[in-house]
């Protein structure tokens, strides 16, 4: 615990240490702090997108990694994430009013058969805390759930979760589904759940398994940026 | 005061037989994926009496009843949310019926496992709430007539003390087991130190308290040594899987013999646990070799070390189990944190 004269006044840091204090911030999932620093930053004059990413989204790098390497844990990485969604908050409406690139957008949902949700609900919250946009589908879904709000919403990523042994091989109907419609190549699979591996991933043709919802944020993120090199071609 | 039956057993034997797995064998006899297990308490009840008497027939001392997902957050997902009582009570009584056949004690424990939301201020899920819907199940396992609640499977510190708040007001004697599944800790980062610190703080501490599910059986082990080295006078339960579940062509295969099982039971004894049983993927055959191996191998005069669990059982998934200075908690360079007041 730090003394009362370690006491830090936000607004006195200059850009470099509030944004190195944000990262601390959001470690420690102070949602209040946060909020006032996003506000400090576009006061300053930063641009939203530049607020999101060098001081919230990579930020949450560093609760990612340390989730994945066992030194935080649920509790932790969840008041981080709801402390980064207060910031995003913030930015979102400002981010589409300057037209700045989106971190992407992401559908996900149990399979149908499964009802086991707390896999699925961890990946959301740290993939909105990674600064994606979520539409959860919530659980138990038929193929055409994905489909259909994948296109309504223009996502670019498919996400679906499975506890089950029984429940994962769905996971392959959904992808079969959209091979046979022609839309496999619209949208980046990516599958999860205890029982899965990453054999199983490319088994059924899914672009990748993720083991947790650290590497789930990490592979979303890389798949975009392909995403975006391709484009730029 | 009459003493439970569990402390009964406890004071008459040196260890106890638990149960194996309830979803593995409820899926063998054609439970489909995606459909409530406690539903079949009412639609299927032959056949969960078959499961409890696989258990008991197989020499089990103890047996947890067809009711893990009994709480309302649980079945609401089944449209079943106003029907907790019914479904537990009915889960009790066909274990009291069963149990009552056997021609020994044999002790009906209620299963409570865990809401499955996540508790404040990480998630939505009051403390009060859980109390009222782990009281509600319990209030229908102690009218089906459990002996005792059995709360299994938990994460988090405070559902754990939830489900300890709910036996209370129900006035049941309870186990609790938590799942250490991440890095040698629970999905909420415990460590078996923590729980072993945890449950003397409650004021009506559990009669049993101890890992179940998890990762393999080595790992379980490597938990209940921890719990061990926390002092705890308290008996110790170990429920672990029966290996680890691979995917082999298209069915789930838990990769633990019963011989396995066998050589896991009495290096669990030998641990300092004196409730052993298995979890996912543990049948009837493999208890009968728990058993047997139980009754006839003699106790070790040491406990046994990592060393000899990693070669009887096969290795650990994580290289520490949290509780000591290495690996998790490694200090970050970190700036003054900031404090309100």
């Amino acid at each position: 615990m730090a003394d009362e004269e370690d006491e830090i006044i936000l607004s006195e840091l200059d850009d470099e240490d509030l944004v190195a204090q944000m990262h601390d911030d959001l470690y420690d999932g102070l949602k209040e702090e946060i909020e006032e620093a996003t506000n400090i930053l576009l006061e300053r004059g930063w641009e939203p997108y530049r607020v999101l990413t060098e001081a919230l989204v990579s930020g949450m790098k560093v609760v990612g990694d340390d989730f994945r390497d066992g030194i935080l844990f649920v509790p932790e990485v969840l008041l981080a994430a709801n402390a980064m969604k207060a910031g995003m908050a913030i930015l979102k409406p400002l981010l589409a009013e300057t037209g700045a690139p989106k971190v992407g957008k992401m559908v996900i949902g149990t399979v149908k058969g499964d009802i086991h949700d707390i896999g699925k609900n961890l990946v959301s919250m740290m993939m909105e805390g990674a600064g994606f946009e979520v539409v959860d589908l919530g659980i138990n879904n038929p193929v055409e759930n994905y489909i259909e709000t994948a296109e309504k919403e223009d996502a670019d990523i498919i996400g679906m979760s499975a506890l089950l042994t029984t429940t994962m091989p769905y996971m392959k109907i959904v992808i079969d589904t959209l091979i046979a419609e022609g839309k496999r190549d619209k949208y980046i699979v990516l599958v999860g759940g205890a029982p899965l591996n990453e054999e199983f991933g490319r088994a059924i043709g899914a672009d990748a398994y993720c083991r947790d919802a650290a590497v789930a944020v990490e592979t979303a993120k890389e798949f975009m940026a392909r995403k975006h090199n391709q484009m730029a071609v | 005061m009459t003493q439970d039956a569990l402390s009964r057993l406890l004071e008459e034997n040196d260890w106890l037989m638990a149960d194996g797995a309830t979803g593995t064998t409820l899926f063998n006899m054609g439970l489909t994926s995606g459909d409530a297990p406690e539903m079949w308490n009412v639609e299927e009840p032959d056949k969960i009496r078959a499961l409890y008497k696989g258990a008991v027939d197989a020499g089990s001392d103890i047996f947890l009843t067809n009711s893990f997902g009994g709480t309302a957050a649980r079945l609401k997902l089944h449209n079943a949310q106003d029907r907790v009582h019914e479904l537990n009570r009915i889960a009790a009584e066909l274990g009291r019926e069963v149990a009552d056949k056997a021609g020994r004690t044999v002790v009906v424990a209620g299963s409570m496992g865990p809401t499955g939301e996540i508790m404040e201020p990480m998630g939505p899920l009051t403390f009060e709430r859980a109390v009222e819907m782990f009281h509600e199940q319990a209030e229908g396992l102690k009218a089906g007539g459990a002996d005792v609640l059995w709360v299994e499977t938990i994460s988090a510190g405070d559902e754990y003390r939830a489900a300890a708040r709910a036996a209370e007001l129900a006035g049941m004697p309870w186990c609790g087991t938590m799942s250490f599944d991440t890095a040698g800790r629970t999905m909420m980062g415990l460590t078996s130190a923590e729980l072993a610190a945890l449950v003397e703080t409650l004021p009506n501490p559990p009669i049993g308290y101890g890992a179940n599910c998890g990762v393999g059986a080595s790992d379980l082990l490597r938990t209940v040594l921890g719990f061990v080295a926390s002092g705890s006078e308290r008996p110790i339960i170990a429920k672990g899987n029966a290996g680890i579940p691979k995917y082999v062509h298209g069915h789930i295969h838990y990769d633990g013999t019963p011989e396995l099982m066998a050589d896991y039971a009495v290096l669990a004894r030998d641990c300092g646990a004196r409730i052993i049983g298995g979890c996912c993927g543990t049948t009837p055959d493999h208890l009968v070799a728990m058993r047997a191996a139980l009754e006839t191998r003699p106790r070790s005069d040491a406990k046994p070390t990592l060393d000899e669990i990693v070669a009887r059982l096969g290795a650990f998934s994580s290289a520490s189990d949290g509780t000591g200075d290495d690996g998790a908690g490694a200090v970050r360079e970190r700036r003054g944190r900031r404090r309100r007041d």
